[in-house]
């Protein structure tokens, strides 16, 4: 097990390594613009005293280096600074904001692994024949779909047509377990539906190349029956491409989550996110970023290791 | 070479081709002007205005039509700098190796390691909001990709014996890249180019939509969803219109694509390289 | 039953296959057209062919299988009194595994990489009942021991990865023979190992065969392996039955021209050449590594090629033979030593050496269709060399691409066709025309015939004999066939671990005294003799108890 631990702890170590250098080109990200960010924030008719003031909130009279430095600071002590816009402590304000988007992911994530798996394994139990192919015909037409448009489509005629469930997505604090579950209803169908297809149509590839190595012919030729066949050949092999697949999207989920929060007006991290890039409050866009990559890279890192640990010649060497 | 081309394919270039015509000639096209009013807010279809009004009253078809030019164009001109600036450098590193092909790709790895939304979004935070930022923030996000995909196309290429072979034959760095390398890697390349082109319509659109992206009053599909939404609540389906057109659109140069991505397989017996 | 009846019987079988060509209609092709055979229990028949001679197909469909969309659609295969295509799934699963096995051409795809090797070795026996858990695992270890395996009470534990190609051939003979089956298909079994290691293996499957009674099919394309092993041979072509007989019958009195070609592949009429004069290329003392690194893939390799003449380069997976090709044509310049072109220094890296050094090496590569752009037609490809060097164009240029087509035996139609479009012997044809072009001196031929078939290689063979006749162009042939060498090279270098080990005129490396590797290779290499195999391991039995 000595190389597997080795290898997993090098690929944590990996991953923090990235999710610094991710940092500096987050807060890069907004120091781009060749002129004065406090000028580009209030606009061409601002006075010089509201713009002295903003350079002196911002910090911008200081070097940038120092600036990144302090910011980074904040981070490790989990202070991730003012919100230029309300004067608000971040920190503060996305805590349930941050909660509100992992349920919605949480449940789209729920609903729609499983099921992606499960068609994956009928696309393959069925290949070439009209499961399949409409499988297939229907992931070509649904990776094309904006998420907008399947949002709209479910508020066109589920919650507006049929009023089965709210069109927007409110929360509250003293909502149910069961209310909260039915609000987020319909954004969690669209993000569901944004991600089933693709992950469908790579689960299928990913089994479809275990199906068809030499060792599962080496299975069936032994007389196992097709269920032996799957659980004690294929699967073992399936596992971390699978999981790959999965980690995969539940990363398109995370941005994905972006965009359906705004269709459902969804108090969610998404949401606060779009709102405060259009007020130019960087020091919140700064924050969000992060939080959104840290995610991002965090799905990867699990597959990574996953991977890893389910590599029969890494955890057994020669 | 002429294999025969298949119905979806066709219906695939024919909406393409139809799309592309209507961006070109959008201001003979539309009955009206983009930014003209001709009636009340959000009318019904009528034989004058065939898809209804607008939030403001404006021809939702004129507006359509001028949409397709507005997104059409800046996913061009995106998809353009994006597979110029990807492959070139991409090549590069491929052909180049040592320290360059380094420090693009670990670079590209760090790019990537962010969603391409999520970056957008922090660049666009202080960025001012025009065409061009779009272009050039859209672009070299999406270069990130097109990078990968054409240095693996190459590398893959690169040590395939007929490319050893013209090397010994004393050929140069430009036959090789030009004569050897980039003739077969054109058919993965062109098939992406699709797929860039659908991700960048994709991707203009949610900006436009989020309210981050082609600003009003220009007419961009994107942007129309986000004008006419509130109407859906009262079961008025103006913003569902645009946001099919962005999935027409997608659809037709998948189809294509695909067709390019299969042909491609098939001439190399599927042993893909 | 009776002891003699007969274990397996197949009638007039049929199997056929959709493909779908591109630019075409998929449509249904024949691989199997009305084959008959009949293996009485306990003996061994031999199929053999040349690829697309529907020979493995054969041996699956004797379990009723058909890989990749192969369908049964005619005939009867009957296995112990049952017929096997009429058995339902229930009835196959009761009959795979347990009274027909199979050995697949590459373990090491056959094994499942996330299991140990005795958890598959006895999975069969003991999911069909034959053994429990207990009594399966030490039949296994007594197989292993058998087989020659080493450690085998402990190999099972050891991960597929975990052992070499060779141990893990005969570690999937052992799986086969766990279940104490009536029929074993083996596919091609040594046709990946080296020939060294191939002799081992073949041996432990005869021993096997023999001490456990059980009857085989085995399927090879190499006459000379399927001949120590088989009671009978049966010659297939084109999906259909060519010759049936005893082996002894087959490989001494063949009755059909097609058997007679497949026996007598080797004999091509060559005579050596006495080396003459200066060397046209002379090797001194290279040694290299690959990036620089610690360890020398060729260590001190000094090698003379004479003018018109043949040096084969001989050796095994690893041996540095490519390796060697590497270093004459600049692609890995040397650590210490130099090669010489006609007495003089050659840079050792490919960019400082000039157009001129360029054209007199020319190479064949052994991947003939990706030794070729599939972008460009065979008038570009061969014409290339033509303007490159010589600056030869338009009609003067199509005009020479006609000769050269002429001389590697194909017509002026072939000009304006792709690759893809050409069969692997064409496409060899053309890689040597292209060699040509360049007017070399010297042409590299990197296993050339390794990926064709027995007689295409050898229209091959003889066509780079009568080309060298001709253009007085030298060879340096890689190969890692022995038979190829003996019929074509005038000098021959045997080289091991990246060290040439012998080194001379084909007569005097060929003639004893051996030095132990020359003597182990040579000893190995498969003769079309009945009980070959026999007195191949018997002397080296003596020898290794001599010692």
């Amino acid at each position: 097990m000595g190389m597997v631990t080795r290898l997993v702890a090098q690929r944590l170590a990996l991953g923090l390594l990235l999710l610094f250098a991710v940092s500096i080109l987050i807060f890069a990200g907004t120091q781009i613009l060749p002129g004065d960010v406090a000028q580009s924030i209030l606009g061409q008719s601002a006075t010089p005293e509201a713009l002295a003031n903003l350079r002196k909130e911002m910090g911008l009279n200081e070097p940038a280096l120092s600036r990144y430095l302090d910011w980074l600071g904040g981070l490790l002590t989990g202070d991730l600074g003012t919100s230029l816009s309300s004067g608000a402590s971040i920190s503060e304000q996305i805590a349930s904001r941050l909660a509100n988007t992992l349920f919605l992911a949480s449940v789209a994530a729920i609903v729609s692994v499983p099921l992606a798996i499960m068609l994956g394994l009928i696309a393959v139990r069925y290949r070439n024949r009209w499961p399949d192919k409409m499988i297939s015909g229907i992931t070509l037409a649904s990776i094309s779909l904006p998420e907008f448009f399947i949002g709209y489509l479910l508020i066109f005629f589920v919650a507006v047509k049929l009023a089965w469930f709210p069109s927007i997505a409110t929360v509250y604090e003293s909502m149910s377990f069961w209310e909260r579950l039915s609000t987020v209803a319909l954004p969690a169908a669209t993000l569901t539906l944004v991600v089933l297809a693709h992950m469908m149509r790579m689960t299928r590839a990913a089994i479809l190349n275990v199906m068809q190595s030499a060792y599962v012919e080496t299975a069936e030729l032994k007389g196992l029956t097709a269920f032996d066949v799957i659980r004690k050949h294929a699967f073992p092999n399936a596992i971390a491409p699978i999981v790959n697949v999965v980690m995969l999207n539940l990363a398109f989920l995370v941005v994905g989550v972006v965009v359906v929060e705004v269709i459902f007006v969804y108090p969610g991290m998404g949401q606060y996110l779009v709102d405060h890039v259009a007020k130019r409050d960087v020091p919140v866009v700064q924050a969000c970023g992060l939080i959104f990559a840290a995610f991002y890279i965090g799905l990867n890192l699990v597959a990574d290791i996953v991977a890893i640990l389910t590599n029969p010649r890494l955890r057994h060497p020669k | 070479m002429f294999a025969r081309i298949p119905p979806s394919a066709l219906l695939g270039l024919v909406l393409t081709a139809l799309f592309l015509i209507t961006a070109v000639f959008a201001p003979l096209l539309a009955p009206y002007g983009k930014t003209e009013i001709v009636g009340a807010v959000w009318e019904p279809m009528t034989s004058e205005h065939w898809l209804g009004t607008d939030n403001l009253g404006r021809d939702l078809l004129s507006r359509m039509i001028y949409g397709a030019r507005t997104t059409i164009f800046i996913a061009t001109m995106a998809t353009v700098l994006s597979f110029t600036l990807g492959s070139i450098l991409g090549f590069t590193a491929a052909v180049v190796g040592g320290w360059i092909d380094q420090l693009l790709s670990r670079f590209v790895d760090l790019l990537m390691s962010i969603p391409t939304l999520i970056f957008a979004l922090v660049v666009l935070s202080v960025l001012p909001s025009t065409v061009l930022t779009l272009v050039v923030v859209m672009g070299v996000l999406d270069a990130t990709r097109v990078y990968r995909l054409s240095r693996a196309v190459a590398v893959d290429i690169n040590v395939m014996d007929y490319v050893e072979a013209a090397r010994l034959r004393g050929e140069g760095q430009i036959w090789v890249i030009f004569r050897e390398i980039l003739p077969n890697a054109l058919s993965p390349l062109v098939a992406e180019l699709g797929l860039r082109f659908i991700f960048m319509v994709l991707f203009v659109s949610a900006l436009s939509f989020l309210g981050l992206g082609i600003q009003p009053p220009e007419a961009d599909w994107g942007g129309m969803v986000k004008e006419n939404k509130d109407g859906i609540v009262f079961g008025i389906p103006a913003a569902l219109i645009p946001a099919a057109a962005i999935a027409a659109l997608a659809i037709s140069v998948n189809l294509v694509a695909d067709w390019i991505l299969n042909r491609t397989t098939s001439l190399k017996g599927g042993r893909g390289a | 039953m009776p002891e003699d009846s007969s274990l397996l019987e197949i009638r007039d079988l049929r199997i056929e296959a959709t493909v779908y060509p591109p630019g075409e209609a998929p449509h249904d092709i024949t691989i199997v057209d009305g084959v008959s055979l009949k293996l009485k229990k306990g003996k061994v028949l031999g199929l053999i062919g040349e690829s697309g001679a529907g020979k493995s197909t054969i041996g699956l469909a004797s379990m009723a299988y058909g890989r990749g969309g192969v369908r049964i659609t005619g005939g009867e295969v009957v296995l112990n009194g049952r017929d096997v295509l009429k058995a339902g799934k229930q009835g196959l699963r009761s009959l795979r595994g347990k009274e027909v096995r199979y050995v697949a051409q590459s373990a090491a795809a056959a094994f499942n990489p996330a299991h140990r090797l005795m958890d598959q070795v006895v999975e069969a026996a003991v999911v069909h009942g034959v053994a429990n858990r207990a009594e399966a695992e030490r039949r296994a270890k007594n197989l292993f021991r058998k087989l020659s395996l080493p450690d085998p009470d402990n190999i099972g534990k050891r991960y597929p990865h975990q052992v070499s190609g060779g141990q893990l051939q005969r570690v999937m003979t052992v799986m086969a023979l766990c279940s104490e089956p009536d029929l074993i298909i083996f596919d091609e079994p040594t046709t990946a190992l080296d020939v060294t290691t191939q002799i081992d293996v073949l041996a432990a499957i005869k021993d096997a065969i023999r001490d456990t009674g059980v009857a085989a099919l085995y399927i090879t394309h190499d006459l000379a392996v399927v001949a120590q092993v088989s009671d009978e041979i049966m010659v297939l072509r084109h999906g259909k039955l060519v010759e049936w007989g005893r082996t002894q019958q087959i490989i001494k009195e063949p009755r059909k021209e097609y058997t007679n070609q497949l026996v007598s592949v080797h004999e091509i009429e060559h005579r050596e050449k006495e080396p003459s004069g200066q060397p046209v290329l002379s090797v001194k003392n290279v040694t290299a590594a690959y990036g620089g690194g610690p360890i020398d893939v060729l260590k001190d390799v000094s090698v003379d090629i004479h003018p018109g003449q043949t040096l084969a380069v001989v050796g095994e997976s690893g041996s540095g033979k490519s390796t060697l090709a590497r270093a004459i044509t600049g692609l890995l310049p040397p650590k210490q030593g130099s090669v010489e072109f006609a007495g003089r220094m050659l840079p050792g890296r490919l960019a400082e050496r000039t157009r001129d050094d360029l054209r007199e090496l020319q190479m064949i590569y052994q991947m003939a269709d990706v030794a070729m752009n599939p972008r460009q037609t065979v008038g570009t490809i061969i014409g290339r060399p033509l303007e490159f060097y010589f600056g030869i164009r338009g009609k003067e240029r199509d005009q020479r691409v006609d000769e050269l087509l002429e001389k590697i035996e194909m017509g002026h139609g072939f000009k304006d066709r792709y690759p893809a479009e050409l069969s692997g012997g064409q496409k060899q044809r053309v890689c040597i025309a292209r060699a040509l072009a360049a007017k070399p001196s010297l042409i590299i031929c990197d296993e050339v015939t390794s990926a064709l078939d027995p007689l295409v290689a050898n229209g091959i063979l003889r066509l780079l004999l009568e080309l060298q006749a001709e253009e007085d162009v030298a060879y340096l042939f890689i190969t890692h066939d022995l038979a190829t060498v003996k019929s074509i090279a005038d000098s021959i270098a045997v080289m091991y671990q990246g060290s040439v080990v012998r080194y001379g005129s084909k007569s005097k490396v060929l003639t004893p005294p051996f030095d132990d590797y020359t003597d182990l290779l040579l000893s190995s290499v498969p003769e079309m003799e009945i009980g070959w195999l026999e007195k191949a391991i018997s002397s080296r039995r003596m020898e290794s108890a001599g010692n």
